[in-house]
């Protein structure tokens, strides 16, 4: 222990630099530039607003995830619980002194930037989990007694962000949140028992659903059910989808999102916006480009020693491959549309920032990935 | 803390390690998942999202085509097109069509009525697609529409064309424009593809025969649109192609002076070159106003026409079923030679009626005619004679006559209103009546009573054929400059019967068909007809026209509506105290000018008494004048080729 710290501590800035995953920082840097010339073509092939705000947060963002990627991963595992509760806060805080916008309170105004709470929650709670799990022993992980907390801790955000109301990131932030506990080794009983437990409350949560949430859902069983109004999206964005082909109708040639027929092509629809432009060949490479930073974050997962990077990284790499999926299974008209964005693709600070802070908390684990860190 | 932590973590890890592996695995299916969707849409159903993509993104606007002209032989437009102010309305353009309409009516006239229908055509239609609020609005709602636009928002104030005549004396055989309605779409098949809201189509007449030329082909703008409607920018734009315009055989002068001679009454008047069938004038009266059937009709005038006596929307000259009275009597004469049934010097006593298979026959002149050939029955019109010979010819062998002659079939092409009339025999009474022929019905049938039902243009061609020698003419409207030189050829083949013709008479596709088997016989009419309207005792003598160059020969005729009582008889109950629709029809046909001829005519007046006394006074007007005009439409005539 005390022979291991010693090393650790003496990683020369070189040893960190060369530790660093490149694989992976290159991947999300090429995605970043996919998303920059994405956003391009949604303001019409000119550099405005979108595009500007999202090329400075990028790179704003991807400075801090390389800097994030040299604070040691004992800080981040002291630190869990304490990021978690201020997430919470600011969750809180929402709930108070949110902005609202088209009908939901989501943002805190942070004077600089509007800040959505939820997102960093996606994060907040990993590390939450990630932490207690890293520390119950194996046998007391399926006692109930031990179960208490993790579930007050999933489900009081869960409920915040649901109520704001946003069905999509609450979800999103559950998944995160059970794939550390399923990780951790909790039986598949306590997930049927929940699962169960859920289905059972559902008719009750269905009745606190805000009319357009219940449209919504039964838009997406039958998106022909009203093309001119709720399942409008949905077909638009099939349509541009499958209009694109093989090759793309060509770089802001994409007339489906330059007519204005594709709904939120910033955010929850870039991936569309994508696909029409480039094509099959196009959104394969998006595709690739996920499987590939998916793939090296499981695998700074597996190299990491200590359980905490393990099952941080598993979950994060889970829960940023259910982000992805989510969202082309959303446009693809596999999914309702419940509003997710498509990782570091997506115009919107607060998901971008959540993002990278989650890579950095990833890229931490690669270079002290033989840190303990208690 | 240490050691035992140490093995609880490396159970741990491997714990976590299995289960990563099984989220793993659920990972590449969900992966596989995804490309399969990706593959299917953007591959296998590519063309049918690109079809959609292109429907979202292009709109097509149809541009009506401008309508051809109709002008007379001389280059007169009978119609023609004028500069119409309209109101269009867009209504996805519009954020509240209800206030809209409110707004409108203020500016407008627009009855509740018509309202109503534009809101029903809303519902139907793509709300893109513009609907004609109004279509001939005045230069005085146009312009305070155009002051109250901004207020307005879809409204849009359009500039177009329609139809127009200068005037209702050829409105019979130009027929209408109207509307396009469920039915022409049903029934026209060439309207399938051209339909256009607010295109007007032809209804009746040439308008109507010439519809699928005249129209004209469709242009279409194509706009790309974004999601909210508004054009971004045009991609095609095909200004269409302006109908064909066509040239007519009618002689405007002809055509105004003839409808005012008879506008006050129901009658038609027919004027055909004998040569090459052109029809010089078709005037059937009383007419009506076609301007008033391009833009939407009023009930009123509507009902109006429907309910008028004198049926001014039927085109008598064409549609008109009469008995051919006493004018069918030349083609009986001609009959009865051709077959060798008489000779011209055969007489016959007439003492004012006959009795035969116990029917008493009258002759129209009660106290007899006396002794009477060919020339006198035609000249004096006696029917007692014709009641002989056409006991002696029987009606088969006059029905073939009459049929060789043009009655009993349609005379025009493709005129829909057109009726081909009947020339009675026995064969047709037994399948149309279903009974045996009676003699009695022969002798009826001598002087163009009982079943023979014949048109005013029928009439005029029968004349027309009689007059150019015996020569079969085909009837035409259209200026078709191929036959202009038959005159010459059929003058030759009438002056040098058995001469090979000289090489420049010639005349392509041509296929002269004799209708006699003696000229000689087609002579003898000639010469009867011209006693008739020339000679005293003639029953046109009265309205003869003595200047040689106009000097016509005709035939009157007075079809019976009404059989006369014994007792009408008795009192010599005159036409005029009869009521009106007991009147016979007055008919006359002529050929003018007797030594040359070159026209033939055929007057008809519904209920107008005697034909003599009617109708011989309007042809004379009016051959006269067609022959006044005749050296003008023979110097064109001689300029085929050139545009005049």
């Amino acid at each position: 222990m005390y022979r291991s710290r010693s090393i650790q501590s003496s990683l020369s800035l070189k040893d960190k630099l060369l530790s660093i995953d490149y694989i992976l920082v290159f991947a999300i840097f090429i995605l970043g530039l996919v998303s920059i010339l994405a956003m391009y073509s949604t303001d019409g092939g000119e550099l405005k607003y979108h595009t500007n705000s999202h090329i400075l947060r990028f790179f704003i963002f991807f400075v801090m995830f390389l800097i994030l990627s040299f604070i040691q991963i004992r800080f981040w595992h002291s630190q869990s619980y304490l990021i978690y509760i201020l997430f919470f806060l600011l969750l809180l805080g929402v709930k108070y002194f949110g902005l609202t916008s088209s009908g939901s309170k989501r943002w805190l105004d942070l004077y600089f930037m509007n800040l959505q709470p939820s997102e960093l929650m996606k994060i907040g709670l990993i590390l939450f989990l990630a932490k207690y799990y890293h520390r119950i022993s194996i046998e007391n992980i399926n006692k109930l007694k031990y179960l208490f907390l993790p579930i007050i801790a999933l489900i009081a955000p869960v409920i915040l962000v649901a109520t704001q109301p946003d069905l999509g990131t609450s979800i999103l932030i559950a998944a995160g949140g059970l794939v550390v506990a399923w990780l951790a080794g909790v039986r598949v009983k306590f997930f049927a028992f929940s699962g169960l437990a859920f289905l059972s409350i559902l008719p009750i949560a269905v009745s606190f659903l805000k009319p357009y949430q219940k449209t919504r859902i039964l838009t997406f069983l039958n998106p022909e059910r009203d093309p001119l109004g709720a399942g409008y999206q949905i077909i638009q964005s099939k349509i541009a989808i499958g209009s694109g082909g093989l090759f793309g109708k060509g770089f802001l040639q994409g007339s489906q999102s330059y007519l204005d027929y594709l709904p939120e092509k910033h955010t929850d629809f870039i991936f569309t916006l994508f696909s029409e432009e480039f094509g099959f060949f196009g959104s394969t490479f998006i595709l690739f480009l996920y499987a590939l930073i998916v793939w090296r974050i499981v695998r700074i997962g597996h190299i990491t020693r200590s359980n905490f990077g393990k099952l941080y990284c598993y979950s994060f790499g889970t829960a940023f491959f259910i982000y992805v999926i989510v969202n082309m299974m959303m446009v693809l008209g596999l999914l309702p549309i419940v509003g997710s964005p498509l990782p570091i693709m997506s115009y919107g600070g607060s998901s971008m920032m959540a993002i990278m802070l989650g890579l950095g908390i990833v890229m931490s684990c690669k270079v002290y990935k033989d840190t303990p860190v208690n | 803390m240490l050691s035992p932590s140490s093995g609880n973590t490396v159970i741990k890890s491997k714990l976590i390690s299995r289960r990563m592996f099984l989220i793993t695995a659920a990972k590449a299916l969900v992966m596989i998942g995804i490309m399969g969707r990706l593959v299917s849409l953007q591959i296998n159903e590519r063309s049918k999202y690109k079809t959609l993509s292109d429907k979202n993104r292009f709109r097509e606007w149809k541009l009506a085509p401008e309508r051809g002209v109709i002008k007379d032989f001389f280059g007169k437009e009978l119609a023609s097109n004028e500069q119409v102010y309209q109101v269009h309305l867009i209504p996805e353009n519009s954020k509240d069509i209800e206030r809209l309409f409110v707004r409108l009516k203020t500016i407008l006239n627009i009855t509740d009525k018509k309202l109503f229908y534009l809101k029903r055509i809303i519902k139907k239609q793509k709300p893109w697609e513009p609907i004609i609020v109004s279509d001939n609005i005045t230069w005085s709602e146009f312009s305070r529409l155009n002051l109250f636009l901004h207020e307005l928002e879809g409204v849009k104030p359009v500039v177009s064309v329609a139809r127009m005549y200068p005037d209702n004396s050829s409105a019979h055989i130009l027929g209408y424009v109207s509307q396009v309605s469920t039915k022409d779409l049903q029934t026209k098949k060439y309207l399938k593809d051209l339909h256009v809201p607010g295109m007007s189509i032809g209804k009746t007449g040439l308008e109507r025969k010439l519809d699928k030329e005249i129209i004209g082909k469709i242009g279409f703008q194509r706009y790309e649109v974004n999601a909210y409607g508004k054009r971004i920018k045009q991609i095609v734009e095909d200004e269409g192609q302006a109908g064909k315009s066509f040239k007519t055989t009618l002689d405007y002068e002809v055509q105004k002076f003839t409808s005012e001679i008879i506008k006050d009454r129901a009658a038609a008047v027919c004027v055909m070159d004998i040569y090459n069938g052109d029809i010089i004038s078709l005037v059937s009266s009383p007419s009506f106003e076609p301007n008033q059937f391009v833009h939407g009709l009023e009930e009123k005038y509507w009902n109006s026409l429907i309910k008028n006596k004198m049926k001014p929307l039927t085109n008598k000259a064409i549609s008109g079923l009469y008995p051919p009275g006493s004018t069918i009597k030349t083609l009986v004469a001609l009959s009865a030679l051709e077959n060798g049934i008489i000779k011209p010097l055969d007489t016959f006593k007439c003492t004012g009626k006959i009795e035969l298979y116990g029917e008493k026959f009258h002759c129209w002149e009660k106290d007899g005619h006396g002794i009477v050939n060919l020339r006198k029955g035609i000249k004096r019109s006696c029917d007692v004679y014709f009641y002989e010979i056409a006991r002696k010819l029987g009606v088969d062998r006059l029905s073939e006559t009459a049929k060789k002659f043009g009655l009993g079939k349609k005379t025009l092409k493709d005129f829909v209103e057109e009726r081909s009339g009947v020339v009675p025999n026995t064969k047709w009474k037994k399948k149309f009546i279903g009974q045996n022929w009676y003699l009695g019905e022969t002798l009826h049938s001598g002087i163009g009573q009982g079943y023979f039902q014949s048109t005013p243009i029928q009439l005029c061609l029968m004349t027309a054929q009689i007059a150019n020698g015996g020569f079969k003419i085909e009837p035409r409207i259209i200026f078709d400059e191929k036959n202009n030189n038959l005159r010459d050829y059929i003058k030759f083949k009438n002056e040098n019967p058995n001469q090979p013709l000289p090489n420049d008479l010639l005349v392509k596709n041509f296929d002269l068909k004799p209708l006699f088997r003696n000229q000689e016989n087609i002579n003898l009419i000639k010469d009867a007809m011209y006693s008739s309207s020339n000679e005293p005792g003639g029953t046109s003598y009265r309205h003869r026209l003595s200047d040689k160059k106009f000097t016509f020969a005709g035939k009157t005729g007075s079809s019976q509506i009404k059989r006369f009582t014994e007792a009408q008889r008795e009192a010599e109950v005159k036409q005029e105290s009869l009521p009106y629709e007991d009147r016979d029809h007055a008919l006359f046909v002529a050929f003018a000018p007797y030594d040359d001829p070159k026209y033939a005519i055929s007057v008809l007046v519904e209920h107008g008494g005697s034909g003599g006394k009617t109708a011989a006074p309007i042809a004379k007007k009016v051959i006269k004048k067609v022959l006044e005009r005749h050296d003008l439409r023979n110097k064109i005539n001689s300029l085929v080729g050139e545009d005049v």
